[in-house]
């Protein structure tokens, strides 16, 4: 029998807030274990917490930019469970009435282009850290560092309409690009900023019906989002297929060694005991804030990406890359001269973006070294045809380590650009007069030649001129010497 | 200085002292444990801790132009102190020292209130004797074969026997106004979210209120006006500032008070009832009126409560593990430590709560018992609205007896929650209580009734309490100590 | 309502608290006890009220803003019964994996 997969993914975003959800504590990665903690993220008796303000704002922008239904009045919930990276022993978290419901996260085209629907996003307090159990002779014991408890996450579910691990990576890819685009999260999953979960299940393809549906933990990359499902899709296949049945269960994947675990679960393991936090008050959003958050959504990453292959009639691979990040599409909108939009897509992807890779700089931190109009003026001047490449590309250079306009950097450097016609034409017709015998060759029909008289020229000219201007006059001059017949 | 040992000093008369410089706020804090605290504490023992040399340093630093300049404070034991530890009566916390102080002790000290210890109460506040501490009972100054009330026992005992003049507790569900009731001092409950409850060690998150105990009502509302008023580090407080108490001698001329008669038809001492018409008569004769009317009885918020109180603290105490902090029980076995742990830790009264609201809570009970809880909550709370609507406080007794023997209820732990009867709605609705004493019955024990008002009314309810104070005679004289419990009545 | 001796020795694991054998029983019928009078809650018409979540609701969020409270390095577990390195030391915490 064919079996069709059916997959959801929660999926958890850390928030690049200043400070912790419910506390002045700072959000840092990579601190001394515990020096980022106070009474109330350590759970210390007698703290309480308070709302930060910053997190219902992210949250607001990321629930507005997809598509979500914002409730009024949203309620903050505690979940009851023991574990020593929880310090209270219970999470505050969102459960009967979230922030979000609904809305849908559209793929990428590649991604196959399909809106993935969204059961709801709420806001709640990350755990602490617990480390792999150590031992020393009889003694074992795991370190806790409580560094990351309580910073602001959104969780986010997704309804179970997923059909393949392809598709699952693709949803991570394009919720990363979502979130950096919006400056709610740095989306880095090396830094657990983005973690994921997901429930699969198999049916018999065209069946309506959900099969028994496992839980897969420990997706931490894209890649192993993609793999993990591919394994269990696999495993519950085999299942399946020697008429067994699947058993309702916790997996773990393990990326090193591509493999699942299952978990094993005590029976009253998941009796949460959900309730309102009595500490809290509701959370109240206006509609004021709610228009305000939906005027200042920016164009989203695949509005912008379709912009640029429809209106800008950029290749789809470029579009995909020049929407990356808002940061690199913002540069790039700002230095495409008047009708060039693929030229400066040229230079961006290449010029620019190698910059960035060999430097490890960020879009910000190359544009405070070459601000967009800087470009934008030396891709004007190429696309004039006024700037041969190789000065172009020694301006390009010279913009990373030094002030100045295009024009300044070529009057320090003592470099002349011979443009014009009436500079360049003695040097064609001397070039001409000079080499009769290719001249010959070339008005024979033997193109390949013309290549030789251009490099002549160009060398005549002490390589300032442009290369187009040259070809042209050169063209125009052989033309002007075709024997009439 | 002439005049009366420091000790038996009102809070404002002791600041007035160390203003004007005739007292130091080393003596003042030294009088009590010199004078009473010699003779009585042995027996009471309303003390948890007390450390010279903290009381010492923070005397030390006294703001001599505080309006509580030099005042000694006893705190129960569930409020956060840097210079004390803090252990809410149990083993789980022993020896615990929390890195901040409470809001509301920061307050006090700021004001130049000096912290001389922490006073005894049941374990995480869950009681109403104090024979729930895991450090022993406190009793009651007035005769020690009973006791003080709970869970506010030590604090309200201390403030009797003359150690401080006025205390701060905590009120769940009466631990502040019965304690005070048994130990005939003046105990206020404030209005919900008018006192910060950080640094205050979590029972029930939404009924917690931090409480005040005083021997004068002049007193209580000058300890309310230093620490009360909002707190950004509690998101449950009411906003605005809290309600100006300056007028509480102003009288009750032109004011109407409920008269809820059927609450006390039966199952009340004869001494309370009594006591009861000596307050309605002594407010009419100030000016007030009395307004009778039925009103629901207790058993319904006895009920509500016990469900929401112990749901809230399933969730409030489960940091208590063994990991961070306080005591743990050493296993190789992560499961096993935490539940040898708070086995151990806990004793039997919290651990009964724990199971209690951890049932409440979970699944397939949840909506039969605290969803259904919840609304009768919102019940109650409706039946308060309608009583203030024809009223501007109720006047009605704190507990059915008066101070019961050590053991008589532990064994009965609905006997020991239904002493809670009158001082659960309260809570329940957010709204201030206060306890008033009305000198001693026949037998020599402290006899006192409660005023309960609608939200923000402490204004009010102080000055009915300083009519009443001002219509009383001498009183709160211990059997015994006629001579050094003779507190100035009248003001 | 009567809670029986292995309810409240699900309810004491879920609440991680070690209940002696011994005890099961006591703490069953005195739980049992409890559960009887808050049935009187039955009796009150409750129709049509919306359950009291939490207390009067009006604060405002915090600024997103350090506020003075994170500790001081060592401070976080200077009270821990056990630590090593500024880490809380514990027993193992292992997922369960089945074999």
């Amino acid at each position: 029998m064919a079996w069709e997969a059916v997959i959801g993914l929660e999926c958890h975003v850390q928030l690049r807030t200043r400070t912790k959800m419910f506390c002045g504590c700072p959000v840092a990665y990579g601190s001394e274990p515990n020096t980022n903690v106070c009474p109330v993220c350590l759970g210390l008796p007698g703290a309480l917490p308070r709302t930060n303000a910053a997190a219902l704002a992210f949250a607001l922008r990321l629930g507005v930019a997809l598509g979500c239904t914002i409730r009024a009045e949203s309620v903050f919930a505690r979940k009851n469970y023991f574990y020593p990276d929880m310090p209270k022993n219970y999470q505050i978290t969102q459960y009967e009435r979230t922030l979000c419901e609904g809305g849908a996260l559209p793929l990428a085209r590649e991604g196959g282009g399909r809106a993935i629907a969204l059961t709801r996003i709420h806001c709640e307090e990350d755990a602490g850290k617990s480390f792999h159990p150590e031992r020393q002779g009889d003694r074992r014991w795991s370190r806790v560092d409580l560094n990351r408890a309580g910073v602001p996450l959104l969780e986010l579910v997704t309804e179970p309409v997923l059909r393949s691990p392809a598709e699952c990576a693709a949803f991570l890819t394009e919720l990363r690009r979502l979130v950096r685009w919006l400056g709610v999260s740095d989306g880095d999953m090396e830094k657990g900023q983005l973690r994921c979960d997901a429930n699969v299940s198999l049916r018999p393809t065209g069946s309506t019906t959900l099969g028994t549906k496992t839980e897969l933990k420990n997706l931490n990359s894209i890649k192993g989002v993609e793999r993990g499902v591919a394994a269990e899709i696999a495993r519950q296949t085999a299942l399946l297929d020697a008429g067994e049945r699947v058993r309702q269960a916790t997996l773990l994947y393990d990326a090193d060694h591509e493999r699942l675990a299952v978990m094993r679960m005590k029976e009253h393991a998941h009796d949460y005991r959900y309730f309102p936090d009595p500490d809290l008050p509701v959370l109240r959003v206006s509609e004021a804030q709610r228009a305000e958050a939906t005027a200042a959504s920016p164009e989203l990453p695949w509005a912008r990406e379709a912009r640029y292959r429809d209106a800008l009639e950029l290749p789809a691979y470029d579009a995909a890359v020049l929407t990356e990040s808002r940061d690199l599409g913002d540069y790039y909108e700002a230095c495409v001269p008047p009708g060039e939009p693929k030229l400066a897509s040229n230079w961006v992807m290449t010029e620019v973006m190698r910059v960035l890779k060999t430097r490890d700089w960020s879009v910000a931190e190359w544009a405070a070294r070459v601000p967009a109009p800087r470009l934008r003026e030396l891709l004007a001047r190429v696309a004039a045809r006024e700037l041969p490449g190789p000065v172009a590309k020694q301006v390009f250079a010279w913009f990373l380590e030094q002030d100045g306009s295009v024009a300044e950097l070529l009057e320090r450097h003592g470099v002349r650009v011979a443009g014009g016609d009436e500079e360049l034409l003695p040097i064609v017709r001397a070039v001409l007069d000079e080499n009769p015998g290719p001249v010959a060759q070339v008005l024979a029909g033997r193109d390949a030649t013309f290549g030789f008289l251009v490099g002549q020229a160009m060398k005549k000219s002490g390589g300032q001129a442009v290369p187009q201007v040259l070809q042209r006059l050169l063209r125009e001059e052989l033309a002007a010497r075709t024997p009439r017949p | 200085m002439s005049g009366p040992a420091p000790w038996r000093l009102s809070a404002r008369e002791v600041a007035a002292a160390v203003r004007d410089g005739s007292l130091s706020p080393g003596d003042a804090a030294d009088a009590g444990f010199a004078g009473p605290g010699a003779r009585f504490e042995g027996e009471v023992h309303a003390l948890l801790a007390s450390d010279a040399s903290a009381r010492k340093a923070a005397a030390a630093r006294v703001p001599r132009d505080g309006v509580l300049a030099g005042v000694p404070v006893l705190l129960k034991d569930n409020l956060c102190t840097v210079d004390h530890p803090t252990t809410c009566g149990s083993r789980i916390l022993e020896g615990w020292r929390s890195p901040y102080d409470a809001t509301v002790v920061r307050r006090l000290r700021e004001a130049g209130a000096v912290v001389v210890g922490k006073g005894n109460m049941d374990e995480f506040a869950m009681g109403s004797s104090t024979e729930w501490s895991a450090f022993g009972p406190t009793r009651n100054p007035y005769d020690p074969s009973r006791v003080p009330g709970g869970s506010s026992g030590g604090p309200a005992a201390a403030v009797a026997y003359g150690l401080v003049p006025v205390a701060l507790g905590s009120d769940t569900g009466g631990s502040v106004r019965q304690p005070a009731a048994f130990c005939g001092v003046y105990g206020l409950k404030p209005t919900y979210g008018r006192l910060s409850r950080y640094g205050l060690v979590a029972f029930g998150s939404s009924l917690d209120q931090v409480g005040v105990f005083a021997r004068h009502v002049g007193d209580v509302a000058e300890v309310y006006r230093a620490v009360a008023g909002s707190d950004p580090f509690d998101a449950s407080m009411l906003e605005g500032p809290a309600p100006d108490v300056s007028g509480w001698a102003a009288g009750v001329r032109g004011l109407r008070f409920g008269w809820p008669a059927n609450l006390w038809r039966e199952g009340v001492d004869g001494a309370i009832v009594a006591a009861l018409e000596r307050a309605a008569s002594w407010l009419e004769r100030a000016g007030a009126t009395r307004v009778p009317f039925e009103f629901l009885p207790g058993a319904f918020a006895v009920a509500a409560y016990y469900l929401l109180a112990t749901a809230e603290a399933s969730s409030n105490l489960a940091r208590f593990d063994g990991v961070r902090y306080g005591l743990r029980m050493r296993s190789d076995e992560l499961a096993t430590l935490y539940t040898r742990t708070r086995g151990a830790g806990f004793g039997p009264e919290v651990r009964r709560r724990i199971l209690l609201g951890t049932y409440a809570l979970s699944a397939g009970y949840h909506d039969a018992f605290y969803l259904k809880a919840q609304r009768a909550r919102t019940r109650i709370a409706h039946e308060y609205a309608a009583a203030f609507a024809r009223c501007d406080w109720m006047l009605m007794p704190v507990t059915p007896s008066l101070p019961f023997r050590l053991g008589e209820k532990t064994a009965d732990p609905l006997a020991m929650y239904l002493s809670d009867v009158f001082t659960i709605g309260a809570n329940l609705a957010g709204i201030p209580g206060l306890s008033v004493p009305m000198g001693l019955e026949a037998s020599g024990l402290p006899v006192s009734v409660q005023l309960v008002g609608p939200a923000d009314a402490e204004p009010v309810l102080l000055r009915a309490a300083r009519a009443l104070e001002a219509e009383g005679d001498e009183r709160n004289i211990p059997p015994g100590h006629e001579k050094e419990f003779a507190w100035p009545g009248k003001r | 309502m009567a809670i029986d001796r292995a309810e409240a020795a699900r309810i004491a694991e879920l609440a991680r608290l070690d209940l002696p054998e011994s005890e099961l029983d006591r703490v069953a019928a005195q739980l049992s006890q409890v559960l009887d009078f808050v049935a009187r809650l039955d009796e009150l018409d409750l129709e049509g009220l919306e359950p009291t979540a939490f207390a009067p609701p009006h604060a405002a969020l915090r600024a997103d803003l350090p506020d003075g409270r994170t500790l001081e390095p060592g401070a976080a577990t200077a009270s821990a019964p056990e630590a090593e390195f500024g880490y809380f030391i514990v027993p193992p915490v292992v997922e369960n994996l089945e074999p």
